[in-house]
């Protein structure tokens, strides 16, 4: 077995081992640094030693050696002791065992679930997810936000006191938060792919993975939650969005929009199952926001091409979005869609609309659009205006390098 | 999103932190510039601890500056600042943030805020969304 094959074993490995820890012993923050210890342990004896049998058991034996060292070291040995035996109900000390596979997948979700806890700010949530759920090393997870490690483990370890500060036990949420509550997960990973997917000037390989790591936790979360259709329309967005990275960057490192990719380069495979998952999604009842982001990105990847794409049932997509979760940005993609279907008069008129809102006031994809639409219009100065008006506003350094190209072309 | 954070002051004699030497804070009561300087420490272990600090260096005194500039392949060199002004940068912090509001919000709590200026500057990022 390659190394890369046994770290991926680990790390599918272990949310699972870190939710049988924090059931038996109660204490996230200790857990979750055993389960590190664990981790770092594997990655020295199974290349050397073979792959255990049951790996996910012998993360958990060997987690529990660790985390039940700490705590009698521990001062306040006693007290603790007594504490961890006091939270248990009895039948729990007796069975089942660590070692046994357990109800894995509620602990998995739980563990989740207490990642994206609400009284964590949404970078310690994308944080602590992708170490205690992904398994990441916080060195991995500080390159792919381009942060220094040490502030990565600060970041990590006051999430952890955070959530124990919160008084947040290891249990489901009551059954009438749940809803809620996977609503802040779907987020915490909807930001973890997009931070993946923000493609990248060809030098730096750590954010693709991060798009390729969202997309594993969502599946997870799929096949915990196969009947909550939002997850299935997050995970369908996600396929869909993916599957055209190989035709979103050219080998400079400049981005390729969406009209001039090679449709060729799509991943058909991702495409057929995002819209598989997304039809069984949308059958069952009314849509949310991630499966009306997804019908949209079936939409275009059902398109041969740009010019052939169904431009009023995307502009009908965005209205509904539009009431869903309202907000300029939405409005403004319904423009593009608009002045597709309806000609660029029609979307410069929406645009307009938008002018005042002082949240877009400063914001380079309103001038970007902007500048699209003027130059399908035939208004060449006033596009190459407003490129170079995007281009000055944006603070992505790819971005503004196709703006600038679009207005030199002028 | 990332910020660069840099505060200017304008000090009767250079000084770390730069703000108890600021013109108008030295001849603050001695309990008003402990409280200062108990906000920025505050401010401080708030923003380490949260994570969105991700690096704050002091500059030294102005004077101490090089200028340096290549015309026509020659290298020369000048003892003193780009520009000369009466407020001089002190000292810079790199900060990650959820929002621009969040950014403003911990450069109003910058001691030199009150006495001259603390300029917010975006970081340009090298990745970015397909248009």
């Amino acid at each position: 077995m390659s190394t890369a094959e046994i770290e991926q074993l680990w790390r599918r490995e272990a949310p699972r081992v870190l939710g049988a820890l924090v059931h038996r012993y109660g204490d996230f923050h200790r857990a979750e640094d055993a389960m590190q210890d664990a981790l770092v342990a594997a990655s020295v004896q199974w290349p050397r030693d073979g792959v255990p049998d049951d790996p996910g058991a012998w993360l958990i034996r060997a987690a529990s050696r660790r985390l039940i060292d700490r705590l009698r070291s521990d001062d306040a040995r006693a007290r603790r002791e007594e504490a961890v035996v006091a939270r248990e109900p009895a039948g729990s000390l007796i069975a089942p065992a660590a070692d046994e596979p357990g109800p894995s997948g509620d602990d998995t979700l739980t563990v989740l679930l207490l990642c994206c806890h609400p009284a964590l700010t949404p970078p310690s949530q994308v944080a602590l997810t992708l170490r205690a759920v992904g398994g990441l090393t916080t060195a991995e997870i500080a390159r792919a936000f381009l942060v220094p490690e040490a502030t990565m483990a600060q970041r990590i370890s006051r999430a952890k006191q955070a959530i124990r500060e919160a008084g947040a036990r290891f249990r489901p949420p009551p059954g009438g938060e749940l809803p809620e509550r996977m609503r802040v997960v779907l987020h915490v990973l909807y930001l973890i792919f997009n931070e993946g997917y923000t493609a990248t000037g060809g030098t730096d390989l750590h954010r693709p993975a991060l798009a390729a790591e969202a997309i594993r936790l969502t599946r997870m979360a799929y096949a915990l939650l196969p009947d909550d259709d939002e997850v299935a329309g997050l995970l369908a967005l996600m396929l869909l969005t993916d599957a055209r990275s190989a035709a979103r960057t050219r080998p400079d490192g400049l981005l390729v929009p969406l009209a001039e990719q090679d449709r060729g380069r799509w991943d058909a495979g991702r495409i057929a199952e995002g819209v598989a998952l997304l039809t069984g999604a949308l059958s069952r009842g009314p849509a949310g926001p991630y499966q009306v982001q997804a019908a949209i990105a079936a939409v275009h990847a059902e398109a041969p091409s740009s010019a052939e794409t169904d431009w009023p049932q995307i502009a009908a997509l965005y209205r509904v979005l539009e009431r869903l979760a309202p907000a300029p940005t939405v409005t403004l993609n319904r423009a593009v869609a608009v002045a597709m279907a309806d000609g660029p008069q029609a979307g410069l008129a929406l645009v307009a609309t938008l002018a005042d809102d002082p949240r877009m006031a400063r914001h380079h994809r309103l001038h970007a659009v902007l500048a699209h639409l003027l130059e399908s219009a035939g208004d060449r100065a006033g596009a190459r205006e407003e490129y170079l008006r995007a281009a000055r506003l944006t603070l992505s350094v790819p971005e503004q390098r196709y703006l600038t190209e679009r207005a030199d072309r002028l | 999103m990332k910020y660069l954070m840099l505060i200017y002051t304008n000090p009767r004699n250079w000084g770390h932190p730069a703000f108890l030497h600021s013109e108008d804070a030295v001849t603050l009561p001695a309990a008003e510039r402990e409280a200062l300087a108990r906000q920025l420490d505050e401010l401080i272990t708030e923003i380490d601890g949260s994570g969105e600090l991700l690096a704050v260096q002091a500059l030294a005194d102005p004077g101490l500056t090089r200028t340096i500039r290549v015309r026509d392949g020659a290298t020369l060199s000048t003892d003193g600042p780009f520009i000369e002004a009466k407020e001089q940068m002190a000292g810079a912090f790199v900060l990650d943030v959820a929002t621009p509001e969040r950014a403003a919000e911990i450069a109003a709590r910058i001691p030199e805020a009150r006495f001259t200026a603390v300029e917010l500057r975006p970081i340009m990022d090298p990745s970015g969304q397909e248009m």
